[in-house]
């Protein structure tokens, strides 16, 4: 073939930064968009560590333990040969990120430590303090910015996807974004694409996420036709710090150094917590959960901190928390091993959790759905691919902590050479590319239609809304009513859309636009989440309902995929079985071992 | 009871080229409230303190943990990041700026990208052999691991360049952050196979030389990089280097 093929890579985060550098070494060219540089994704968030089987405590730990601690993990939900080929390659990409750089903590010979996390019960995670993704981040991105200076890599920071170009085929040609602060719209012509954008979580107002994980982008792509997948799988990780402007987490590492999660066995007892004596401390996750202790899976813990507060009216002074103690542990091993997260507890509530225990509460975290992928991370529009959060593919009905770093670098380390190969096979235009300013001009008048509408709903306060809306109704625990009521609402929202009034009418670096745009894709997603939490009536992993209180493999052992019907505005749904051909379903109970 | 409040004084300038001017706002109190938080209550009701409907305030920000980088602006004059600083802990009026050394995109919004364009001129990298399956990495002791994870977190937010006296247009100095990724690199086992490339880059105009000692940057660094400390570090290896190049002429 000729030229080398053009893909472009949408976010800069792990996930997209695998992808990239996997496509500038086989020799294609690559053009990276992302809305931050990419230096500043949501990746550097990350804080526990990154799962592989590499065995290096003894335990006879091995890929095939963590592949079924995953699947089973994730309520069987998942497709197991993805998940088996992500485990496997697990130890390999680890070694990769050592090679790279990243500094990992060591044990006294030298070699890399590892620590455990939830739903396991091996020291299977390797961990760079607790900034992992962050030290992951890094490594990659400067990886790709060596590529870059090779002139292998283009990138185009603070530019916003808004669109897929298709052609008269719906195959996908290229991308339409906007330049964040000229405002310009442009598209770019591509052989093929590969969507890294991460997480949903302002969908939800607070959440752990960073500001720009808003699903915008997965949002469009399903409503241009994309299949979105299990979007009514939403994790929301049990230790969070409550704060104004959102949730910071608080790794689970935290647990897996010795961390103990415990409340007042009196309801409002004002002593300090240090004065509390351990006869009158319920450490309700040990007492429950013998064998995994506090390093049960997020959903289970969460589940439990909402019993504890809501149920039996337990909490720290009234108010919805438990407490999280580390101060057992020593100050040193403290410093060593998680500085980072207790440096964002410091700054942030201003205690120090080494001599304080903490106060923390569940929060919004992850999204085990998104678009759907086949097992090369295809979607179901020729030419678009892809890789991370942003798709469904590993975690089933709960993701595992420290699974997502892998998944995110597998998953781009797939979709590049994936996306590359499709390229050097595609097919010239042959019926002119009149389509490419087609998609432009539609996405400059959806721009000029919102900057001189005239209204009074001003998009933030609808976001503050729709955030407190979702949290209620679509986190932990769901009942049809309200979520029936919830997809009312949303509707009702939508509409409300139509009267918005940006205070922002110029031309340059107009935030109020770009959310505002955001905004209506979080309302469309928003629906699918409503729409299959609604229809699946059954207890699986982070989607729990009282009514329906146990998993049903006989009706919903299979993944919901939504289709946007562009001629009704709303999601349709199909369903599709789940390839369970490796790991035959069993009960999940983590109060025994397996 | 009458309501706590807060104030604020933020500088405004809708594009790179025009002329800033300052507004006032006044929001409630909340406790836990945060610069960021503020901004946000701010885009929801745009609103100056004297009743002025204006427009939403443009600034950087992303993960609002003190992580990514993104919301250095100054604070009270000072270089600082918005999602940490504690409105408790700030005196009132609290004064929001843009970086005073990097070209304004709008309001509090800067252009960094120079920092970026300085760790490409350094290498600031390890140059592996490509991504396939090589084995495990050079072992390393944890004393070796220590030393350079401190350096290893900056978040290239340019809090330090903001307040080195020396980082300006005239000495076209590198500034901190690149110094300590350089070091960084260099006592890495792969890492070292770059080290004259790099301190040949650090050495002449704008290089490790314009550094004046202020310690400015060490003090402002929200995540206590031991920058001077490096710089010096540094400094030593590129007199040594320039001093080899000399002999090999």
């Amino acid at each position: 073939m000729a030229a080398a093929p053009k893909i472009i890579v949408v976010g800069g985060g792990l996930a997209g930064l695998s992808a990239v550098i996997k496509i500038a070494e086989m020799g294609a060219k690559v053009d990276l968009f992302s809305i931050v540089p990419v230096k500043r994704s949501h990746s550097v968030c990350a804080q526990g560590g990154i799962n592989a089987a590499k065995n290096l405590k003894g335990e006879g730990d091995s890929t095939w333990q963590h592949f079924d601690d995953t699947v089973y993990g994730g309520d069987f939900l998942a497709n197991q040969p993805p998940v088996k080929d992500m485990c496997e390659a697990a130890p390999g990409i680890i070694d990769l990120l050592d090679r790279m750089g990243v500094p990992f903590n060591r044990t006294p010979e030298g070699l890399l430590d590892f620590r455990r996390f939830g739903g396991t019960l091996y020291n299977r995670t390797a961990f760079a303090g607790a900034t992992t993704g962050q030290q992951l981040l890094y490594a990659l991105d400067e990886q790709v910015r060596r590529y870059e200076s090779e002139g292998k890599v283009k990138k185009y920071e603070h530019w916003e996807f808004l669109s897929a170009v298709l052609d008269g085929n719906r195959v996908c040609r290229g991308i339409c974004a906007m330049d964040l602060r000229s405002m310009e719209v442009r598209t770019f012509p591509a052989d093929a694409l590969i969507i890294a954008t991460g997480g949903i979580g302002a969908i939800f107002g607070k959440s752990t996420n960073s500001v720009v994980c808003t699903g915008s982008a997965q949002s469009a792509l399903y409503q241009q036709g994309c299949y979105y997948a299990n979007g009514e799988f939403i994790q929301v990780h049990p230790t969070s710090i409550p704060g104004e402007d959102k949730l910071r987490l608080m790794s689970e590492s935290a647990r897996g150094e010795g961390g103990r999660v415990w409340v007042p066995k009196t309801a409002g007892d004002r002593r300090n917590p240090k004065a509390i004596p351990e006869k009158d401390r319920w450490y309700f996750l040990e007492e429950s959960y013998p064998k995994y202790g506090n390093l049960v899976p997020r959903d289970v813990a969460t589940r439990a901190i909402f019993k504890v507060v809501y149920e039996y009216h337990l909490g720290i002074d009234g108010k919805p928390m438990v407490y999280l103690d580390l101060t057992h542990i020593d100050r040193k091993i403290l410093d060593r091993k998680l500085e980072g997260i207790l440096e964002i507890y410091e700054k942030f509530v201003g205690d120090d959790p080494r001599v304080t225990p903490m106060k923390i509460f569940p929060g919004m975290h992850y999204t085990m759905g998104g678009l759907w992928v086949d097992f090369k991370q295809a979607t179901n529009i020729p030419g678009i691919y892809a890789a991370g959060e942003c798709e469904y593919q590993y975690h089933g009905a709960n993701r595992l902590g420290a699974n997502s770093l892998v998944s995110c670098i597998f998953g781009g380390g797939v979709a590049g050479p994936a996306a590359v190969k499709y390229a050097r096979g595609l097919q010239g235009l042959t019926n002119g590319d009149g389509f490419y300013a087609a998609e432009k001009k539609k996405q400059e008048e959806s721009n000029s239609l919102l900057i001189n509408n005239q209204g009074d709903e001003n998009p933030f306060k609808l976001w503050r809304e729709l955030g407190e809306l979702m949290t209620k109704d679509c986190t932990v625990i769901r009942y049809n009513k309200n979520l029936e009521q919830t997809d009312a609402k949303l509707v009702e929202m939508l509409e409300r859309f139509r009267k918005v009034n940006l205070s922002d009418r110029t031309q340059w670096a107009n935030t109020s636009v770009v959310f505002t745009r955001q905004l209506y894709n979080m309302l469309q997603l928003s629906r699918v989440i409503a729409q299959g939490a609604k229809m699946r009536d059954e207890s699986r992993g982070a989607h729990y309902k009282p009514d329906f209180p146990d998993r049903d493999d006989k009706n919903w052992l299979k993944t919901t995929k939504a289709y946007f019907a562009p001629d009704a505005d709303e999601p349709k749904f199909e369903f599709e079985p789940v390839d369970i051909s490796l790991i035959p379903p069993r009960p999940r109970k983590y109060d025994a071992a397996k | 009871m009458a309501t706590k409040s807060v104030l604020f004084k933020i500088k405004r300038q809708p594009t790179p080229s025009s002329k800033p001017y300052w507004e006032e706002f006044e929001l409630a109190h909340h406790p836990g409230m945060n610069v960021i938080s503020s901004l946000m209550e701010i885009a929801a009701n745009p609103v100056t303190r004297d009743g002025k409907p204006t427009t939403p305030i443009t600034y950087d920000s992303n993960c609002l943990e003190e992580v990514c980088g993104s919301c250095a602006m100054l604070i009270n004059g000072r270089a600082r990041m918005a999602c940490s600083a504690l409105i408790d802990n700030l005196e009132q009026p609290v004064k929001l700026e843009p970086f005073s050394k990097f070209p304004v995109v709008r309001d509090l919004a800067v252009d960094r990208s120079v920092i970026f364009e300085n760790l490409k001129a350094v290498k600031a990298w390890i140059p592996v052999d490509g991504t396939y399956d090589l084995g495990p990495g050079p072992r390393m002791s944890q004393d070796e691991q220590e030393s350079i994870y401190p350096l290893s977190r900056c978040i290239s937010c340019c809090c330090c360049m903001e307040a080195c006296p020396q980082f300006n247009e005239e000495t076209g100095f590198v500034g901190a952050a690149t110094i300590a990724q350089v070091r960084l690199f260099n006592t890495h086992p792969t890492g070292q196979g770059l080290k004259p490339e790099r301190l040949a880059a650090l050495m002449g105009d704008g290089g490790i030389q314009e550094c004046g000692y202020a310690q400015n940057c060490v003090e402002v660094c929200p995540k206590d990089i031991p920058l001077t400390k490096a710089i010096s570090e540094v400094g030593g290896e590129v007199m040594k280097q320039a001093f080899t190049n000399l002999l090999d002429r």
